[in-house]
Order: structure tokens, then C-alpha cells, then sequence
């Protein structure tokens, strides 16, 4: 079983029209799949919209981070309408903004520099993550650290 | 401006981040939207529905419809039915799979080859359901496939 007690729900907008909505999605499994793989639980934001129970149980329990690829924010704004807690909202287009060598193309392929946009902005993201979810060995060994 | 849309098929794909299969659905949404029937076909954001404003919700009112869902919770129909209108035609990437004899799709942010023959099929099947809509009346359910509500 899933213990989302010491997790942070990560919910990718599910953009399909730009390739912004890709490095959303990219950066999610980023995050939850290699950086911080247990400490995040990724969430389907059509499940969160539809309703389903697992879905809101996992944003009412854990604080979330929603990663949206344009203005609309309907990541965040599912969160919140669904009864979550929005840790940080971030928008790709910032994290572009301040990354301007890394312009993504591609929507079902992103290019390399679409990738590692997405690698950039999940990294700017584990600090968040840790923060709210401090990793298992940190917890658990207590004293034995710093 | 209703004759333009009467060209138009929108497809909604489910995002499905969690699954190969919502993978296999978006991508091949993608490979119709952009190569299949770049000219014929529209898409939207299927959280835009709740998101959006009455524009977007009067998508599937405008245009026939047809949903891409990667499993059977199938979001994508429902939600097009719940917040727009019915779809003309709804597809789920485990029955083109298991249709077709495909293996299973593996790797939600990579797919395997069953994943990227299940991307063909599926891409394949909607063309031909935009070409067959494109005769018929938005709305009118297509046969041999599963209609949303049913």
C-alpha cells in the first residue's frame, strides 16, 4: 500500500496542444519516477477532474505541487477545486523565462532542450519536495545526520 | 463560422500520466492531429472542460467528437459527455490492443514497441472514424464502438 503520509502529490497539467504541457508532464515524471521517487505520488489531473476517489484522496492527504504549461493553470486550479492544498504552483513559462537557451519543440517528442527544461524546473522543485516530505532515511536515522 | 466548424472533428484524448496506455492515447491523438488529418480534426485539453469557460465546454457541442481513453475509467468520454456533449464515437487503447492481438503497452514515458504498434492502431482507427463522422451528423453514434453513457 501507498503510504501518503510523507508524500507530495505532483500534478502535471495535461496540455496537449503546446509543448510547454509536454515539460509539464516530463518534469512530473522527472520528479517522480528518478529525483525523488518516494517522496512523490504523480496524479492524473483527468482522474482528479473526473472525481475519482484515489485521485482526491491523494490531494486531500498530501500537499501538492501542480506544474502547468500555460496561463489557464487548470493544474492548480483542479487541486484547489478538488479540496487540495496547492504547496507550489509552478508555470513552465517562468521557469522558460529564466532558461531561455532551453526552447522546447515537440509535443509528442520534445527536443533535447525541451528535456532538459524539464530536468531544470523538477530540480528547482526537489527543494519544495524535500521540504514538506523530508526523505525516509533523514527521518528515520534522526540524530545521525547534520 | 458554423460551416467551419462543420469540417472539424474534435478529438479528446485522456491525459492518463499514470498509464502506458494514456500515453498511447495521447500520442495518438498527436499522430492524427498532426499528420493523419492535420485539416479535418481539432483538439482541446481535456481538463479545459472544467478549467476553461463556456467556450471551450461548448466544444463538443460545435464539433463532432470523438474521445481517446487509455483505460476503462474512461475520463475522456465522460468528461466530454458530462461537460460538453455526447461523443460521436469513444475509443479505449485496451481494446484496440487486445482487438488487434497487440502486447501490452509498456513505459508511460517511453514506449515500448507493443506501445508504439498500439500508437499506430489506435491513430489509425480514429482517421477512419474522422472520415466516416465527416459524412454523418455531429453527434450520430458509430457503429462498432463504444459510445459514451452506454
Amino acid at each position: 500500500m501507498n503510504d501518503l503520509r510523507r508524500k507530495v502529490a505532483i500534478v502535471p497539467c495535461s496540455g496537449i496542444g503546446k509543448p510547454y504541457g509536454t515539460v509539464s508532464r516530463e518534469a512530473g515524471y522527472d520528479l517522480c519516477e528518478d529525483l525523488r521517487p518516494d517522496t512523490t505520488e504523480l496524479v492524473a489531473l483527468s482522474r482528479l477532474v473526473m472525481g475519482d476517489e484515489t485521485a482526491r484522496q491523494t490531494v486531500a492527504e498530501c500537499p501538492a505541487i501542480a506544474i502547468d504549461g500555460c496561463k489557464l493553470m487548470c493544474a492548480a486550479k483542479m487541486v484547489k477545486q478538488s479540496g487540495g492544498t496547492v504547496a507550489q504552483e509552478v508555470a513552465v513559462l517562468d521557469v522558460y523565462r529564466r532558461h531561455k537557451n532551453l526552447k522546447p519543440v515537440g509535443i509528442a517528442e520534445l527536443n533535447e532542450a525541451g528535456l532538459q527544461l524539464a530536468r531544470v524546473l523538477a530540480e528547482e522543485v526537489t527543494g519544495k519536495i524535500d521540504e514538506l516530505a523530508p526523505p525516509a532515511t533523514r527521518v528515520e536515522q534522526g540524530g545521525h545526520h547534520g | 463560422m458554423a460551416d467551419v466548424f462543420k469540417s472539424k472533428v474534435g478529438i479528446v484524448s485522456c491525459s492518463g500520466e499514470e498509464l502506458s496506455e494514456g500515453t498511447v492515447s495521447r500520442l495518438a491523438t498527436l499522430r492524427v492531429l498532426h499528420e493523419l488529418r492535420p485539416h479535418e480534426t481539432v483538439t482541446l485539453c481535456l481538463p479545459l472542460f472544467l478549467a476553461g469557460g463556456e467556450s471551450e465546454r461548448a466544444f463538443a457541442r460545435v464539433h463532432p467528437t470523438i474521445t481517446v481513453d487509455g483505460c476503462d475509467l474512461r475520463c475522456a468520454a465522460r468528461a466530454t459527455a458530462m461537460y460538453s456533449a455526447e461523443p460521436a464515437a469513444s475509443i479505449v487503447v485496451n481494446d484496440v490492443v487486445a482487438k488487434r492481438g497487440l502486447g501490452k503497452p509498456e513505459g508511460r514515458r517511453r514506449l515500448n514497441e507493443a506501445g508504439r504498434q498500439a500508437v499506430d492502431a489506435t491513430a489509425t482507427h480514429v482517421a477512419a472514424l474522422v472520415d466516416e463522422l465527416l459524412d454523418r451528423t455531429p453527434g450520430t453514434a458509430t457503429s462498432g464502438n463504444r459510445v459514451s453513457g452506454k
